[in-house]
């Protein structure tokens, strides 16, 4: 299962780099958003992908999950989340000041 | 458990909330957030002394212990650059309130630098990885919201670059926890550095510590500083001089922290890379600083060189050196901020910031030309002032370890700043003054205290290294010996 | 332009949000002891706002419930920090939390948690950013 899942972030990280390389803000910050499930993903994969009950107390469970990884990628996901909006917001109004979502148009000039 | 630890982090937090709720009151901002710039430094003063008496002061969040909760961690380092913060943010602030303008100020400024001081002081008080990335996430965007700020063509250009950078730096800086949380199956960073000294650091830890060195030269500009020039010279002074003072010491902290602390053991592999790399940012930086005949890119490129020689007392890893670096560290935030400041100020009372367009400003402004001389001095290291004993210091230690050639760029370097620097006062300042008062396009009034502030900090800094020395000792002890971080953090309980 | 007919999505919204509404209160008092707690529950509180934006104009909205979505944000993050500080003044470590049992009239034997308050602020700061950043992609034309 592991490694199944180490080959779906690899997936989706090279996707998310695919998009994060290519012209359009948009495609750039799907991209961003892409590469951050990937991370979360990485994180579950990475504190082991455990078969058990929920980590509470009064439980009947012989075997429990990880809390931590879980507790991760919540924070994670809220971040990326604050980030993403923010991140989204400001590529909208780059194209509404600037006039253009071309990456390319977007390098400036020493003049002006 | 000493609930002092944390009000670093809460008072800045609090006060900023409290101004969201009060948006439109300007006045009541202004004076909440001097305050609270005011109290934290109050506070981080009290700190030391109660390190200094009592050695490093912890606090487990909610009473859970060491390895399972979430550990603030106060050593003399964190609490000596928490000192510094307030300063560099105090002068940064008054610099604010005469050149911020009222429609930033109306658009959530004053809260915005208080949160960013939030993540700022959270990131050297933390001792807990994942909860480093949050204050990094903190100060991060707190800064994405500055650095837009305004919403100027060139604003929005650079900061997309800026947040976009950032952004995947932060995704490798999650993906290199989760490798270490594998590995070791904690977060925490004395528990880490506990069962990285008992497995032993073997290859595959050793490639996460590289991880985790991309990670943090992305945020401290240590040779992946290509995003640098553009963000800093976008934004408005007060906010350039903020990030310059601020932002990728925040890096070098967490560098300085993770190759001492956690991976210090294959020092002749990372350390020297460490050092390859600040001696390339130096060589660039400089380059880049005498290349320019613009006063905002000489300043960004001269951020670097400090970045590079802060971190060649890394490398070279002896109590000499990491006195010198930490020395120079405090000395750098103070200085960048200042240098920024002035720069800042010439562009503001000019119009331009080309060089080539500048000049005679001290037949104007004689005070303000002055300073800049100062801090010029102070900048390139020359005795009295604080430049100088941080890099004796760093050069010794270099040339201790048989690094020769880091020493010396070191040294070529700091003459290649002296030229930068004095490129822009010679220019700038020096020669013919055909620009007459009236003619100005804004004034100095009330922008020249907070700058004869950090150069007074400056001064004394060098003046009084007699005195300063000793704090700085505790923190290289406590950097050199991390039995002592781990002691505290684990006081009264058995290591796990 | 012609006002679309959407009488279908409006009957829908109006009995919807009540029951997201309950639910998100539900989940937000049972993160005490079993999964929920302020963050889902102040994700689903923010959701059904959300459909009521979605469903009626966003002047609308604003007119029925004219609160300063950032002041919300605010005032959650400032009571969860409070309550962090309350433990500050008892003498225990920052963020602290205790519980107790008391009788109360209708409900009978409760436990009272200082968690709960904590949680509520958490809440409110969901809350408060989730709509604030809807509002403001939304609000821009």
């Amino acid at each position: 299962m592991e490694t199944l899942m180490s080959i779906l972030v690899g997936l989706l990280f090279s996707i998310g780099t695919y998009l994060i390389l290519s012209k359009t803000l948009l495609r750039i910050v799907l991209g961003a958003s892409i590469i951050s499930h990937g991370v979360n993903l990485l994180i579950l994969t990475m504190g082991g992908l455990k078969k058990g009950g929920l980590p509470l107390l009064g439980g009947n469970n012989l075997s429990y999950t990880d809390a931590l990884p879980q507790a991760l990628i919540l924070t994670a996901i809220v971040i990326n989340f604050a980030v993403t909006a923010l991140f989204l917001v400001l590529c909208y109004r780059t194209y509404q000041v600037v006039g253009t979502d071309d990456s390319e148009q977007l390098r400036g000039n020493e003049d002006e | 458990m000493n609930n002092v630890v944390l009000l670093p982090i809460i008072i800045p937090l609090l006060t900023g909330m409290i101004m969201i709720i009060f948006r439109k009151n300007i006045r009541f901002q202004r004076a909440f957030s001097i305050f609270a710039i005011l109290a934290t430094g109050a506070v981080s003063v009290f700190l030391m002394a109660q390190i200094r008496a009592k050695g490093i002061q912890t606090l487990q969040l909610g009473g859970w212990q060491a390895p399972f909760g979430i550990s603030m961690v106060a050593d003399m380092f964190s609490a000596l650059l928490l000192l510094t913060t307030s300063v560099v943010s105090f002068c940064c602030l008054l610099f604010a309130f005469r050149s911020i303008g009222k429609e930033r100020e109306a658009s959530y400024f004053y809260p915005m630098v208080l949160f960013l001081i939030t993540g700022v002081n959270g990131s050297f008080l933390t001792g807990d990885l994942f909860n480093l990335y949050v204050c990094f996430e903190v100060m991060l965007i707190s800064s994405y919201v500055l650095i837009t700020l305004g919403g100027t063509k060139k604003q929005l250009r650079e900061s997309i670059k800026y947040v976009l950078t950032n952004i995947v730096s932060s995704f490798l800086f999650l993906v290199a926890i989760a490798y270490l949380y594998a590995m070791t199956g904690t977060l925490n960073l004395a528990h880490l550095s506990v069962r990285i000294a008992e497995a032993g650091q073997d290859g595959l830890m050793t490639t996460v510590a590289i991880l985790f060195l991309i990670v943090f030269s992305m945020k401290a500009a240590l040779f992946l500083f290509f995003w640098l020039p553009g963000s800093y010279s976008a934004p408005p002074t007060a906010i350039a001089a903020l990030f310059a003072g601020l932002l990728t010491k925040v890096g070098i902290y967490a560098l300085f922290r993770m190759f001492t602390l956690v991976f210090y053991h294959e020092p002749q592999i990372t350390h020297l890379i460490i050092g390859v790399l600040g001696a390339l940012t130096m060589l660039l930086g400089a380059i880049g600083a005498i290349a320019y005949w613009d006063i905002k890119k000489i300043l960004t490129y001269n951020v670097m060189v400090g970045v590079g020689f802060i971190m060649a007392g890394l490398a070279s890893f002896t109590p000499v050196a990491m006195t010198g670096s930490i020395y120079y560290l405090i000395h750098d935030m103070i200085i960048k901020a200042l240098i920024f400041l002035i720069g800042g100020t010439m562009i503001h009372l000019t119009g331009t910031s080309k060089l080539k367009e500048i000049s005679g400003l001290i037949g104007t402004h004689p005070y303000l030309g002055w300073l800049f001389f100062i801090a010029a001095l102070s900048l390139s290291g020359i005795p009295p002032l604080s430049g100088f004993l941080g890099k004796v210091y760093i050069t010794q230690g270099t040339f201790e370890t048989g690094y020769y050639w880091l020493g010396a760029i070191g040294l070529i370097t700091s003459l290649m700043v002296l030229f930068s620097i004095m490129k822009i006062f010679m220019n700038g300042f020096w020669g013919e003054t055909y620009l007459s008062e009236e003619m100005e396009k804004g004034t100095t009034k009330g922008l020249m205290f907070p700058i004869g502030l950090l150069t007074v900090a400056t001064i004394v800094l060098g003046v009084g290294a007699e005195g300063i020395i000793e704090y700085v000792n505790l923190a290289t002890e406590s950097l050199m010996n991390p039995k002592l971080y781990i002691e505290a953090v684990f006081r009264g309980n058995v290591t796990p | 332009m012609k006002k679309p007919n959407d009488v279908i999505l409006h009957s829908v919204t109006k009995a919807a949000v009540v029951i997201i509404l309950t639910f998100s209160i539900d989940l937000f008092f049972a993160g005490h002891h079993d999964p929920g707690g302020g963050f889902i529950g102040g994700l689903g509180f923010a959701s059904a706002l959300t459909l009521l934006l979605l469903a009626f104009d966003i002047e609308w909205v604003r007119e029925n419930i004219p609160i300063d979505f950032k002041v919300v944000t605010a005032s959650g993050v400032l009571i969860a920090v409070l309550t962090g500080l309350g433990s500050v003044v008892f003498d225990a470590p920052f963020l602290s939390q205790t519980f107790d049992y008391f009788n109360l009239p209708i409900f009978g034997k409760t436990e009272l948690a200082t968690a709960v308050i904590f949680d509520f602020g958490v809440a409110l700061a969901v809350i408060g950013t989730a709509v604030t950043i809807i509002l403001s992609i939304a609000e821009d034309r």
